[in-house]
């Protein structure tokens, strides 16, 4: 018999693996539970096209109306699970009912860091459900003054870049690292981007953890302490700090966790009953040489791809490269492979004019990384060479006449000889 | 309200009905048409939306962005003249009846 399949977490990472399953063929009870309530939502736009309110909430969606009841799954909102008993293999959900599983999908994702002194005054918030962002926006739309960001990550910048373009806000993002995008991005992306926010007249203060949120007698916020005693004015706050992966569930349970759950490159966990795919995982990966957990909804689909395929007894391994996008203002940020600290950078395309790529040479001097800004084709054809393994060599990247697009056809070419 | 066709690469034909303002990469989500796996959400940022669009209506729609034919260059399937994303398609009231097929992959 098709063995029973219960999912929790049905975002981006749980609802693209319900849907592998029966494209793939899987007869078998499917039920996907979520602790939201409501239809499961795309994220990325809650920063962007949403939060200036040019895109309707149904719009966000991640599939349609009749698709759980056609595709014949059970699917439960507003459901969260409580607790996973691996020896009798069921999971516990919030309203006592248990839930028997053959095969059994962790996709938690992750949730917004918590502010370290605990409770937070009136006008803070943080950013990652579509609950979150209608509170958000609301605020913002009926408070006047200004907005801090305290992160200096993409979700901050993206919320930065729409106000300040949309609604002419006074925004400042204050960033405790040495530069913007300072987990994810290479020092030449960080500064390009840094200038553009500079340009359009976004205040970025650096190397400044924010210590504490200042109240007023109402309890509303006001500004934003900073370590070297100054509070910036503040009228609205995003917490904007990064997320942690929502491992409770896999913790509790025993299952190997590292600031992520652990899998394999099948997306098993520990347990071979148990998979686990998106936000919430952490995994190895060639394109890093180490563990890695990535916060994209690529890895969140491609791992769910992978995982329905080896249920349905392939041999599947997640072998993807890694690709991300990010919108602030004119900029069409994207970025494929893992920027590496060690590596040095080769400058392409025509920064002044708004347009170039950043090609990062890791150990080895091997392509390891390319990060382009509005440069759209040379992503694309960036993850065909990554993915491809048909890689350039520094001295060709660096001269002048270099076109990607014609090296890999060349390349091409020659292998078909 | 709008329909819009679409030719799947199985050869079968689904009709979704529409209310505008929608794209018809959002039609393709809304009808549970298979084949579009739009993996950015419509932020024109992954090519995976790629349909090719019936030459009767070719013309009668805004042609694509410089964004969008760059991303057209990364089209897992075949690139054709009529080749779209269907994220960057607006449907309008002038649109009913407009025929999309949907290539055979888009990985
Ligand atoms: C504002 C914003 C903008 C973003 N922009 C981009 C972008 O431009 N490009 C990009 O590639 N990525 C972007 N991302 C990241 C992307 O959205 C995530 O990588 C993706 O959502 C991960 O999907 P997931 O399914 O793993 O986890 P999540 O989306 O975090 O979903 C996890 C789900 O599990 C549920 N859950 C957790 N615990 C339980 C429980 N115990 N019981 C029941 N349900 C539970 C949660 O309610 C949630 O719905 C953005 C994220 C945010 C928040
Ligand atoms: S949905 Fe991603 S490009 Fe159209």
């Amino acid at each position: 018999m098709a063995p029973a399949v219960l999912i929790i977490g049905a975002s981006h990472a749980g609802v693209q693996f319900a849907a592998a399953l029966r494209e793939l063929g899987h007869t078998g009870r499917i039920t996907l539970v979520d602790a939201q309530s409501g239809p499961p939502c795309q994220r990325p736009p809650l920063s962007k096209a949403f939060m200036r309110d040019a895109v309707p909430e149904d719009a966000l969606h991640l599939r349609g109306p009749h698709f759980f009841t056609s595709a014949e799954i059970d699917f439960r909102s507003a459901m969260p699970a409580a607790a996973l008993d691996r020896q009798a293999r069921h999971v516990q959900l919030g309203n006592g009912e248990r839930i028997p599983y053959d095969v059994l999908m962790l996709a938690t994702g992750a949730r917004p860091r918590p502010w370290p002194q605990g409770t937070v005054p009136k006008g803070v918030f943080v950013l990652r459900t579509l609950a979150d962002a209608r509170l958000l926006r609301n605020a913002a739309d009926h408070t006047a003054g200004p907005i801090v960001v305290v992160g200096g990550g993409y979700i901050s910048l993206e919320l930065a870049a729409t106000w300040r373009r949309y609604a002419q806000r006074d925004v400042t993002v204050i960033n405790s690292g040495p530069r913007l995008l300072f987990r994810s991005a290479s020092p030449d992306l960080s500064a390009f981007v840094m200038a553009r926010h500079h340009e359009h007249g976004v205040r970025v203060l650096s190397e400044q953890p924010a210590t504490g949120l200042v109240a007023n007698d109402d309890g509303a916020v006001q500004g934003v302490a900073l370590a070297d005693g100054r509070i910036v004015p503040a009228a609205l706050v995003v917490l904007g700090t990064g997320a942690i992966p929502e491992q409770d569930l896999a913790e509790a349970a025993g299952l190997a966790c590292d600031d992520g759950i652990l899998v394999d490159d099948q997306c098993r966990t520990s347990d071979p009953a148990i998979f686990a795919a998106g936000d919430c995982t952490r995994h190895m990966t060639g394109f890093a040489g180490h563990r890695i957990r990535l916060e994209c909804v690529q890895n969140a689909h491609d791992q769910a791809r992978v995982a329905a395929a080896v249920i349905m007894g392939r041999d599947a391994r997640y072998t993807q490269v890694p690709w991300f996008w990010s919108d602030q203002f004119d900029m069409k940020i994207q970025t494929v492979g893992i920027f590496d600290p060690s590596s040095t950078c080769v400058v392409r395309g025509n920064p002044a004019a708004g347009t170039c790529a950043f090609y990062h040479f890791g150990k080895a001097e091997i392509l390891q990384c390319i990060e382009t800004v509005n440069m759209p084709a040379e992503h694309m054809q960036a993850r065909q060479a990554l993915t491809s393994g048909i890689l350039p060599i520094r001295d060709q990247v660096a001269s002048p006449s270099f076109s990607l697009k014609a090296f890999l056809a060349e390349q091409r070419a020659g292998l078909m000889r | 309200m709008p329909k819009i066709i679409f030719h799947l690469s199985d050869t079968s034909v689904r009709e979704v009905e529409v209310s505008i303002p929608t794209t018809v990469m959002q039609a393709a989500i809304y009808g549970d048409v298979r084949g579009i796996e739009a993996e950015c959400g419509g932020a024109c940022a992954c090519a995976t939306c790629h349909v090719y669009v019936d030459p009767a209506f070719v013309t009668r729609i805004p042609p694509a962005q410089q964004d969008e034919l760059e991303m057209l260059e990364g089209v897992a399937a075949d690139r054709l003249p009529n080749s779209r994303l269907a994220c960057q398609i607006h449907v309008t009231e002038a649109l009913d009846g407009l025929t999309v097929s949907i290539p055979d992959r888009q990985f």
